[in-house]
């Protein structure tokens, strides 16, 4: 999930006003920027969605690594092609969370200096082109199975930004696949690359869910809200019965000796990720977490003196526009 | 001053023949960046063939609690669709 533990807001209002906002809800009607919602309403979603969105943005920092090393200018250009969708993607959901009375250089600014989070997952780093693939398998398509049910959410910014994302993304999972397999094809050192890359990324990319149901806190307001579709547990699950069929087909070992068909259930028993792991990487000491914060930061100095020159050119240009007339 | 580029409300024309429609915002320091980061944001694959940049501040937009008094007096008004009238068969096509 691109947006893990969000911590749903308690909300004092008028009892008669939540009933009938809830009803709403209910009801499934979208709930637009100017409605009237409950101040929790809006503080979790913009915690969410806030976090969604930087989540996509700092994505890009793994992944645009490879950029300028991927083996052919086919993979390169998919690759550039991909990040820029991030990019993207990141920029749907900052002005879908700007609808909710919060500013993007304020939003910009509690990335920065760490109030607010993104993904765990763009903690860990990229090690080399397998990765690269594994990244757009795994981690795009745990982020698929996520944000599927939230095109139903009942926000309605968010609701579109998520059905526009949704369309882009099938290309990034897929991508990723290609990738991988013609790793997992290749020579045996590629294929042990392609394994490798599971091995690490797998248990992350089940991280990425939030912790399991039992010590999730938060989800009861939000689903009743819908703004949180489903438990972790259950997209997880999903995830899992999705990809080890996949990773039998490339003829990969499965990352996990815990993975076994459960005829009883109809779905494939796991291990647990290490949670303590989840809950340090969360707190800021991942492998890249200073690193990714430092890039962004450098990001946003570096390109201070452009955001404000063209402000500048579009007010002189402005200026003299009213004084001709 | 606050130094944040305005925001702007994007539409796209998706085809030749359709109108103009809402596909959400950006910000950008005037219109004609306004139409160059649309392009980057919202035509990566082919889906328009025309943007409109509107600054955001210059919509007017209904309120909410207005619905009642504007859109519920066209509710009793049945009259005004087609189906409301009774055209024997006899008649043809009408």
């Amino acid at each position: 999930m691109y947006a893990q533990m969000v911590q749903s807001e308690a909300t004092k209002d008028d009892p008669e006003k939540l009933a009938a906002f809830q009803a709403r809800i209910d009801r499934d009607e979208k709930i637009e920027p100017k409605d009237w919602m409950p101040e929790g309403y809006r503080k979790t979603l913009i915690r969410q969605i806030g976090q969604h969105a930087h989540s996509e943005i700092v994505g890009q920092l793994p992944e645009g690594n490879w950029i300028t090393r991927a083996p052919t200018l086919e993979r390169k250009a998919i690759l550039l092609a991909k990040v820029q969708d991030e990019a993207g993607h990141g920029l749907y959901l900052y002005c879908a969370t700007e609808t909710l009375g919060v500013s993007r250089d304020e939003l910009t600014e509690m990335l920065l200096d760490g109030r607010m989070k993104y993904s765990s997952i763009f903690n860990y780093p990229t090690l080399n082109w397998a990765d690269i693939g594994a990244v757009g398998w795994l981690v795009d398509g745990a982020a698929i199975i996520n944000q599927v049910p939230l095109q139903r959410t009942s926000f309605g910014p968010y609701s579109r930004a998520m059905i526009r994302v949704c369309k882009e993304e099938s290309f990034h999972a897929r991508q990723g696949f290609d990738a991988i397999r013609k790793m997992a094809e290749g020579t045996p050192e590629q294929k042990k690359m392609a394994q490798n890359a599971v091995d690490r990324l797998w248990f992350p990319a089940l991280m990425m869910f939030g912790p399991s149901d039992k010590d999730s806190t938060h989800s009861a307001q939000s689903m009743a809200w819908k703004i949180k579709m489903n438990t972790n547990d259950e997209l997880r699950q999903k995830f899992v019965d999705q990809t080890v069929p996949q990773i039998e087909f490339l003829g990969l070992d499965l990352p996990d000796d815990g993975i076994k068909w459960n005829e009883e259930r109809g779905h494939y028993d796991y291990s647990d990720p290490d949670w303590s792991e989840f809950f340090d990487v969360i707190k800021g000491n991942g492998p890249c977490n200073v690193d990714r914060l430092a890039a962004r930061n450098k990001a946003w100095k570096d390109g201070a003196w452009v955001r404000d020159g063209l402000l500048a050119h579009a007010r002189k240009k402005a200026a003299a526009k009213v004084a001709a007339e | 001053m606050n130094n944040e580029w305005p925001l702007w409300e994007i539409f796209i024309r998706g085809q030749h023949g359709l109108s103009h429609r809402h596909v959400g915002s950006l910000h950008a320091p005037d219109a004609e960046m306004a139409i160059k980061n649309a392009r980057d944001v919202y035509t990566r694959r082919n889906e328009g063939v025309s943007i409109w940049a509107v600054e955001a501040n210059n919509i007017t937009a209904s309120s909410p609690s207005d619905k009642g008094p504007l859109y519920e007096p066209s509710e009793s008004k049945v009259y005004r669709h087609p189906t409301f009238f009774d055209i024997p068969d006899e008649v043809g096509a009408m």
